[in-house]
């Protein structure tokens, strides 16, 4: 297997961008990763492409073709292949493309994901979003993905593990983040006064432990590590890529407050990278409602099970904090959850991170940074760790 | 709109808590499989069917404010997860039951109810809920 590296990063605004299209944001992103990479575009010799549900939300299927088409690869014929997995798209989209460099199969590789939400109401969007669940046992019951977290918050808080304030600090953390971040949906840090007062979504979650419904693009390009200095000094090398699955319905598992999948993934991340938990400077997570933040750091084993969210609380996850900084692009919750795009965004904000390139809320000598996304409720989790070079 | 057949071919989980148990293993699955995702091939011609404790505790719940177009006219309402008396879990809608009274371990049983409508004119599904048990 080759060593492969992020030569080129590119992401858009996320927020409710009316104004642009699903093709347009998708270009915007891929062009400024090729740009970035000092690419002409002619180079790249597959596409990968993390997408949810276009299905759904733009009424638009086939979107390999049609990212191939507009981005100007289907001129040179190149393969390009939609990725789907729940809120995991883009994570596993990017871990397909890893493969792929690897393995020798292709050498220039460009991962996009992306996703246009606010084409459809949101009653609808939330339905999209129920059914990464388990629709027939879990949705149809009843149960939507903001209840599964909930439930899974409630549970929590019953064991001891975490308190509401905890739990709600991951939605303050990430909006620290956010407001330091110019591409973020939400620029604002808010008190966990806010958090605790929003409108419930389900209890005991609100408003604020929720992300936002959100339009959005990330893009980036892969090589062989051996062959990328020929195109770029700032670089970053993917240490590792791991990937682990779970039941589909959360009900199907003895200890709902820890993914599995995550604990899995990690470890056979941290094993192919040769480091621990402890070499991580920086790593963005999965809070799509808050709760899955503090499930994240136990998992990821940064903190032991009961302590993350103490930590989170006491500010130990900021940028600036010398622990692990946690979310420093706003995470899912203030950067926004273009559901496709996620996965990519993530490793953008970890490549940029390493190059030392997030300005505002760049984090000290980072030499390893992390990034974990979930699908479901942690049905499939990618995690890949980065290196600075 | 959702096709009648797919209501239809999920009446025994749905209406009668139908699942399977592991002849090889013992292991109790719900909604029904057919095989054990433990003993693989060995559970294969050995799966059981099995009908699962209409009664158990409630192991967590959330109430839900913000709810689909087909739940929607039932919000706010509360989804549990429920471990019954044979250890499955499942989750369903906690009803008859006021809100401040839910609580991780209150004993419930399952009961047959509407759960939703595909609009005006579509498929009324039915199923399994929970109610506190006096």
């Amino acid at each position: 297997m080759r060593e492969v590296a992020i030569i080129g990063t590119g992401i858009t605004k996320f927020g409710e961008l009316w104004n642009k299209s699903f093709r347009a944001l998708g270009i915007e992103a891929g062009m400024k990763a090729i740009g970035d990479a000092k690419l002409s575009g002619n180079e790249i010799d597959a596409v990968y492409i993390g997408n949810m549900s276009a299905g759904r939300f733009i009424n638009q299927q086939h979107i390999d073709a049609l990212v191939a088409d507009y981005s100007g690869m289907a001129t040179n014929h190149i393969p390009a292949t939609r990725v789907e997995a729940g809120g995991a798209s883009g994570g596993v989209a990017f871990r397909q493309a890893v493969m792929a460099v690897a393995s020798g199969m292709h050498d220039i590789v460009m991962v996009g994901g992306a996703e246009k939400m606010t084409d459809l109401d949101d009653a609808s969007i939330n339905a999209v979003m129920d059914a990464t669940a388990d629709s027939e046992w879990e949705a149809e019951m009843g149960a939507t993905f903001a209840s599964l977290h909930a439930m899974i918050a409630q549970r929590m808080i019953h064991e001891g593990t975490a308190t509401r304030e905890e739990i709600a600090s991951v939605a303050v953390n990430s909006h620290f983040h956010g407001a330091f971040n110019p591409n973020a949906q939400f620029r604002k840090a808010v008190p966990i006064e806010t958090v605790l007062r929003s409108g419930p979504v389900a209890t005991p979650l609100g408003m604020f432990d929720s992300a936002p419904i959100s339009d959005g693009a990330a893009s980036v390009i892969l090589c062989p590590l051996e062959d990328a200095k020929k195109y770029t000094d700032s670089y970053v090398k993917v240490a590792a890529s791991a990937q682990a699955s779970d039941t589909l319905a959360l009900f199907q598992r003895d200890d709902i407050t820890s993914y599995g999948a995550t604990v899995a993934a990690s470890k056979a991340a941290y094993e192919t990278a040769g480091i621990t938990a402890q070499d991580i400077a920086v790593a963005e997570v999965h809070d799509v409602y808050s709760v899955g933040g503090i499930m994240a750091l136990q998992d990821l084993g940064f903190y032991k099970k009961g302590e993350a969210g103490k930590a989170m609380l006491e500010g130990q996850c900021h940028f600036d904090s010398g622990k692990v900084a946690v979310n420093t692009s706003g995470g899912l919750k203030a950067r926004g959850h273009p559901i496709g795009a996620t996965g990519v965004a993530q490793i953008v904000e970890i490549a940029e991170q390493l190059r030392g390139r997030a300005e505002g809320r760049q984090v000290k000598d980072a030499k390893y940074g992390l990034a974990q996304n979930v699908g479901g409720t942690g049905s499939a989790v990618t995690v890949s760790i980065l290196e600075a070079i | 709109m959702a096709g009648v057949a797919r209501e239809w071919r999920e009446i025994p989980g749905r209406y009668n808590l139908k699942g399977t148990k592991c002849g090889n293993c013992g292991k109790i699955f719900f909604p029904a499989r057919s095989f054990c995702p433990v003993c693989r091939r060995a559970s294969v011609g050995k799966m059981e069917e099995y009908s699962i404790s209409r009664t158990g505790k409630v192991f967590s719940f959330s109430i839900v404010h913000e709810a689909p177009e087909s739940n929607s006219i039932q919000k706010p309402y509360v989804v549990a997860m429920i471990e019954t008396d044979d250890g499955v879990k499942i989750t369903a809608q906690l009803v008859d039951v006021e809100f401040d009274q839910v609580c991780i371990g209150m004993p419930v049983r399952a009961v047959m109810r509407k759960l939703s409508t595909d609009g005006e004119s579509g498929v009324i599904r039915y199923g399994y809920k929970f109610v506190p048990v006096e």
